[in-house]
């Protein structure tokens, strides 16, 4: 009984495994042999810290879970015991703990490579549309987690996120009840928000990631001159004129910058993993007491653009449903832009000046989020909130109306 | 481009910086612990377990911990620091029963992660700053966490203190330069001079600190290594990703 031999000929255990799945030609497909553009820049660094921050929270995760008890009355003195006896314990949870916030800052950046040089154009429409969903999925698994170590914070900050679900009508009330298990967040709260941090998220998690690679993979990525490098092909290889093969121009490129992000990364975690209260909060020091209200019920920096959207708008249903769609209005981003070129590089006045009010506005919603209510704070939330939705809901006018600049057949680069 | 980028950020981190709430409580003292202070710490220990441990517990941490991390020989630490236990690989748990919420209206708290709760600053102000209060059920109040239902248990050490909150009313200009929180005067000497006072205080927060994350010289002094060993990888990573890139025109 011959195998039909692999089309690569290679030989020896690579040859067996060949014949019978297809390794050479994933490696060869996903990085060997693909060619991205040879001027990517350093925006396009976070899709691959991204992934090292995924693999980082997932190792840190699986020793965490050997340790930690899903209880409510033994949570709290779990995550204290990892921090004391189990060895390099509080080295494991302050990866997890600072790799949450790192996930979201290179998220953050990785997304906004994509304003930038409109990365979610055709025809990458599903790879902009699968990262909302990671997104998504991120909020949901930050969300859970942060509420397991089981302090004030965790316990107030689910109890506010959980009833946002009663502002809808009729079933709201009901439906808050079902989520918690409970009449008050509380021990079947916990339970079932573990699973869904530990199981159910990460596995949609990471199958959508591997979505999002295989996509990218098969169109190819884009530059930051919005040059389609597939256009422009060397006839006697068919490879494109302006790419170059991932491996290893890029793989040693990439190690580079994991290696930068790591001294930041491990600086943090080892020398400042409360990060100045905005990592770790202080009130999280503290067990969870469904008797004692905390002053301020502030969420993680990361979700304080979108608590600031939901505060600024007076009523509590407009609110959650102007939250919800901060998050959704995303997912049209492709369809949107009716720009005649991608990148920014290329677009006039318009746009750059939509971007940077949008960037002002996220940063500012992001610091007005985390602060006790004020009637500054609530003003500049709501005008932050119009400029939020306008760069959205008027882009498909000002992306139109804008003056561009041709773009070149080929790539900018300049060798060093 | 790049100049767009900087006003951008730099417009949006001062509208940030700018509207910063002063709304923390103003603390009479400036503290920040010292952990590097192996006796300091140790003494700290002994206040601790003297004068804290009778209610406090510190749950989380064990006897044959501190005494290891703060080299206090196990003979010592037995005699001089257990207090409830005989067993060093136990737990700090004060002999407080569950009733003490009706001696005092409410448990007293455990100490193991006080200072990265309320930060070791607000710990130090708050055992300075005890005052007599006559309208209290024990005869005193506190600054940082008015209605203490602590007792002032450093009371014999530091003297009789009272607020003298005067100097804000009266003097709008004193005021002004800073001095808008209250003073304390000491009108009854007690077991110890000020600066003893203080010491013993800070030695005190200062143990608090270290039993608030008894990892952290160990994660400190690992971080300087993994650091240094991340800035030579680098470098190389460096060196390797341009001799790789000389190849691309």
């Amino acid at each position: 009984m011959a195998t039909v031999q692999n089309p690569y000929k290679t030989t020896g255990i690579l040859g067996w495994i060949d014949d019978r799945f297809p390794l050479t030609k994933l490696w060869k497909d996903q990085w060997g042999d693909y060619y991205a553009p040879k001027n990517f820049n350093w925006w396009y660094i976070f899709g691959i810290l991204s992934l090292v921050v995924l693999v980082n929270q997932l190792l840190t995760g699986i020793f965490l879970t050997m340790h930690y008890k899903p209880d409510a009355a033994k949570a709290w003195d779990s995550v204290e015991y990892i921090m004391r006896d189990v060895p390099w314990g509080n080295i494991i949870r302050y990866l997890h703990s600072t790799g949450a916030s790192a996930f979201f800052i290179v998220v953050y950046l990785h997304m906004y490579r994509g304003l930038l040089y409109g990365s979610y154009r055709k025809p990458r429409e599903l790879i902009w549309v699968f990262g909302c969903l990671i997104f998504l999925c991120l909020m949901a698994e930050a969300f859970c987690g942060y509420v397991l170590p089981w302090g004030q914070m965790s316990y107030w900050g689910a109890q506010v996120i959980i009833s946002l679900f009663g502002a809808i009508p009729v079933i709201g009330g009901d439906l808050v009840i079902w989520i918690q298990g409970d009449y008050i967040p509380s021990d079947a709260t916990l339970n079932r928000l573990f699973s869904l941090h530990v199981i159910a998220v990460p596995f949609v998690l990471v199958g959508l990631v591997v979505a999002h690679l295989i996509a990218l993979h098969e169109v190819g990525s884009g530059s930051p001159d919005g040059v389609e490098i597939k256009k422009l092909t060397n006839p006697e290889t068919g490879y494109p004129l302006d790419g170059i093969p991932s491996h290893p121009y890029y793989t040693v490129k990439d190690m580079l910058g994991v290696g930068v992000f790591l001294i930041i990364f491990l600086g943090v975690v080892f020398l400042a993993p409360d990060g100045g209260g905005y990592l770790l909060e202080k009130p999280n020091f503290q067990e969870a007491n469904p008797l004692v209200t905390p002053n301020h019920i502030t969420p993680a920096w990361y979700f304080g653009a979108f608590y600031a959207i939901l505060r600024a708008i007076p009523n509590k249903l407009m609110g959650v449903i102007g939250m919800f769609a901060a998050v959704l209005v995303l997912f049209t981003l492709p369809w949107l832009d009716r720009s005649p070129v991608k990148s920014i590089r290329h677009k006039g006045w318009m746009y750059k000046t939509a971007l940077a009010l949008f960037t002002i506005a996220f940063i500012l919603l992001c610091y007005f989020g985390m602060q006790p209510p004020t009637p500054e704070g609530t003003l500049i939330s709501r005008i932050g909130s119009f400029i939020y939705f306008g760069f959205f809901l008027f882009m498909p006018i000002y992306s139109k109306l804008d003056k561009t600049t041709p773009v070149p057949e080929r790539v900018t680069y300049e060798a060093h | 481009m790049k100049r767009i980028k900087f006003v951008v950020l730099a417009a949006a981190l001062l509208a940030a910086a700018g509207t910063a709430s002063a709304s923390e409580l103003a603390m009479p003292h400036a503290f920040t612990p010292d952990l590097g202070n192996e006796a300091s710490v140790q003494r700290g220990a002994r206040n601790f377990m003297n004068y804290c441990s009778g209610c406090h517990s510190m749950k989380h941490l064990r006897y044959a911990r501190m005494g290891q991390d703060l080299g206090i020989p196990e003979d010592q630490l037995k005699a001089n620091l257990m207090f409830t236990s005989e067993k060093p690989g136990d737990h700090i748990v004060s002999a407080m029963p569950a009733t003490a919420v009706t001696w005092f209206g409410v448990q007293p708290p455990d100490l193991t992660v006080e200072t990265r709760m309320r930060g070791p600053d607000w710990v130090y102000n708050y055992l300075m700053t005890f005052y007599t209060d006559a309208t209290r059920q024990n005869g005193t109040n506190n600054l940082m966490l008015p209605g203490a239902a602590m007792p002032n248990v450093l009371g014999s050490l530091q003297g009789v203190q009272v607020m003298e909150a005067a100097h804000a009313a009266e003097g709008g200009a004193a005021a002004a330069e800073g001095h808008g929180g209250p003073t304390f005067k000491v009108v009854q000497e007690g077991a110890l001079s000020e600066p003893e006072f203080e010491k013993f205080v800070a030695d005190t927060v200062n143990f608090m600190a270290y039993a608030a994350e008894p990892g952290r010289a160990a994660r400190t002094s690992m971080g300087g290594k993994v650091l240094l060993y991340l800035l030579v990888l680098t470098a190389f990573l460096y060196l390797l990703k341009r001799e790789y890139w000389k190849d691309v025109h």
